[in-house]
């Protein structure tokens, strides 16, 4: 026993992971422990332990601005993923063609993400505002009837997000479904191309189903990144206008520092973090499965 | 076998990438129901002239017919061929039934032909059992069975192979090889098939083109190649162990002989090809089985008094090690026999089972 625990954690590497164990033990356990518990509570400005059970829960979803920033993450998160799924995996096919400059092309593409999501806010902003951006531009260019400012508008704000959010999350789709696409056995087009399949076709029914892994690390990346969005909204639309952007995250920043309610602020925040408990429990659970099938396969 | 009228032939093929020239003019007629077997070692462009004829490549010079149709710029699934790879190529999200009618639901083939043609494909490999399952369910010897099913149901005239056995261990590969060699006899299909492994192109081909450097060296019956090779890299490429190699002079006159140290071998027996009768620095070339000892050796035209320097049993027979004229110098004897390190013995052979090849050239002579 002794000698089987010590030879799976060698002394050295278990020291040098405990600052990052403890930084995790108390910032994920720890942090997410006290948000769960203070949801049950009455705290307002600070935290207090007044238990309330459910109440805070129940104000929450009869906020109106909460139901919105639910809906709106939804539509955010359908849409920019699908699309950065797509966008993404047609960039990598584009790539893949071998092309010259590829290194130069993967720059431009993977260059939204390196920026940090305030800049990439920002530079959105400028560019839809309708004083300074595309609009403004084109009426000094003598268009002087063109109308673009999507920003201001409650109905196309969120779209403009949207095509924020894939500009700046396709790039990392392309550089992670591109690698999948080069770990495919070149054997493999061939004999499509011998059977007589059509490249799109073999795309759909042989490439894409044998990509799986890359999809699903994309997948995966995206929802995080859809989740927690926030600086992309703050910087780009603030929530509004009104309340037309909210956003979950923006929701719950606010009601802590600026209606001073902890405790409805944890709740939203206990909501958020159930989706993710889900998916993690279903995705262990899958695995487990196959694992237990593999052994007994094998 | 039926052997009537070509059924691909390769003219003055080349093919580049780029800077580098793989092929250069190459050219080759493979008739109907022959089997072809592309032997050289690895990177001499077996792989590139294959995907060639399959259409995988597109040629940079000649062209390509087959069943006396030119098909240089046709697409791979007009050409009437099968193509069977060495990493099995399976489609591993579809079950073994569904690989090998993807691609005639694709090209929309009615559904009972489909059925009729997979359970005919399935029949002959032997492969009923596995229809439902999966390519990673199955065993290296039963994924390449279901390549080359996904090759048969194509229902073609030529099958092209890429090294299908070189996954496979050395047990399996026997059977596999015994296999294709029964398939090609009931389908009496037109078969070529790559390797660098020579025991499987000696024992499938019709006829074996040795390939080095983009160039087939030489085209021919197995036992021609194998008895009369046209240049040392032929020789030395096919056979194991390999033919012994010793350096010398070939004198020719009236007592045509090789010499090498105060060994002289005479070659009035040898057979020599008409223009390489000459004399000069050449190599002398002899198989390890073709060396007699003891008893028969005196019986030989040539014969010699040699020591052991290293037995090497092998199972079947054993190996033994000598020197002749100071070079390094196999045999094979059978198993039972028992060889002392140092033993005294007496080799010969005859020189009519041998090679002689120039030492510039390489050319047989
Ligand atoms: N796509 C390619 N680009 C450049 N060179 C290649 C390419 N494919 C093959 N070659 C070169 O062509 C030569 C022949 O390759 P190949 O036909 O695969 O050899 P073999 O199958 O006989 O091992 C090799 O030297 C290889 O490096
Ligand atoms: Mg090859």
């Amino acid at each position: 026993m002794q000698k089987s625990w010590r030879h799976r954690f060698h002394l050295p590497a278990v020291i040098g992971t405990i600052p990052m164990i403890l930084v995790a033990l108390g910032v994920f356990v720890i942090g997410i422990g006290f948000s769960v518990l203070w949801s049950f509570t009455s705290s307002k400005l600070f935290p207090t332990y007044d238990f309330v059970g459910l109440a805070q829960y129940r104000r929450l979803w009869a906020d109106n601005r909460w139901l919105v920033s639910v809906n709106n993450i939804w539509f955010f998160g359908l849409m920019s993923i699908t699309c950065n799924m797509v966008f993404g995996y047609l960039l990598a096919v584009f790539m893949d063609q071998r092309i010259r400059q590829e290194d130069l092309f993967r720059s431009i593409f993977l260059y939204p993400f390196a920026m940090s999501l305030i800049v990439t806010g920002l530079v959105w902003q400028w560019a839809l505002d309708p004083n300074l951006g595309l609009q403004e531009a084109l009426r000094n260019w003598g268009w002087s009837s063109f109308s673009f400012a999507p920003l201001v508008s409650a109905e196309t704000a969120l779209y403009a997000l949207v095509v924020a959010g894939i500009w700046q999350g396709s790039g990392v789709t392309m550089a992670i479904l591109l690698a999948g696409l080069r770990g495919i056995d070149e054997d493999i087009w061939k004999a499509a191309r011998v059977d007589g399949i059509p490249t799109w076709r073999t795309h759909v029914s042989i490439v894409a189903p044998m990509m799986k892994g890359a999809f699903a690390t994309a997948f995966v990346l995206q929802c995080v990144g859809v989740v927690r969005v926030y600086d992309l909204v703050i910087a780009m639309t603030g929530g509004g206008p009104g309340i037309a952007t909210s956003m979950p995250a923006v929701y719950v920043i606010q009601l802590i520092t600026v209606r001073q309610n902890v405790g409805q602020g944890m709740a939203g925040a206990t909501m958020m973090l159930l989706p993710v408990l889900i998916v993690l429990a279903f995705s262990g659970i899958l695995l487990w499965r196959r694992n237990r099938l593999r052994e007994a396969g094998a | 076998m039926a052997q009537n009228g070509t059924s691909v032939s390769i003219q003055d093929l080349s093919l580049s990438f780029g800077v580098v020239t793989v092929l250069e003019t190459l050219n080759l007629d493979v008739a109907e129901g022959e089997f072809i077997v592309l032997l050289g070692p690895s990177g001499c462009g077996k792989s590139t002239l294959l995907n060639c004829i399959a259409g995988l490549l597109d040629v940079s010079e000649g062209s390509i017919f087959i069943k006396g149709k030119n098909v240089t710029w046709e697409e791979p699934k007009d050409r009437g061929i099968g193509m069977v790879f060495q990493s099995y190529a399976l489609y591993p999200q579809m079950t073994v039934e569904k690989n090998l009618s993807f691609g005639l639901r694709v090209a929309g083939t009615p559904k009972d032909e489909i059925a009729k043609r997979i359970a005919r494909a399935a029949e002959i490999l032997q492969i009923e059992p596995l229809l439902q399952r999966k390519p990673a369910a199955l065993s290296g010897g039963q994924r390449q069975r279901v390549a080359i099913g996904r090759a048969l149901v194509r229902d073609v005239d030529v099958f092209l192979f890429d090294e299908p056995l070189s996954n496979l261990d050395a047990k399996l590969r026997a059977e596999l090889r015994v296999e294709i060699k029964l398939l090609h006899r009931k389908l009496q299909n037109t078969m070529i098939y790559v390797t660098h492994d020579q025991i499987e192109a000696m024992t499938l081909a019709d006829r074996i083109a040795v390939m080095k450097g983009g160039v087939i060296q030489q085209l021919d019956a197995p036992q021609t190649i194998y008895n009369r090779p046209v240049n040392r890299f032929v020789a030395g490429f096919l056979g194991s162990p390999a033919m012994n190699f010793i350096d010398g002079q070939a004198e020719t006159g009236a007592t045509a002989a090789f010499k090498t140290g105060n060994v002289s071998i005479p070659l009035a027996r040898y057979a020599f090809d008409a223009a390489g009768n000459s004399s000069g620095p050449c190599v002398f070339g002899i198989r390890p089985e073709h060396v007699a000892l003891g008893e028969a050796a005196n019986a030989m035209p040539f014969a010699i008094d040699a020591a052991v320097e290293i037995v090497e049993p092998m199972g079947s027979d054993t190996l033994v090690w000598t020197k002749l004229g100071g070079q390094n110098f196999s045999f094979r004897v059978e198993a039972e026999k028992t060889l002392r390190n140092g033993e005294p013995i007496r080799i010969g052979f005859d020189p009519a089972r041998a090679s002689l090849f120039d030492s510039q050239s390489g050319n047989r002579m």
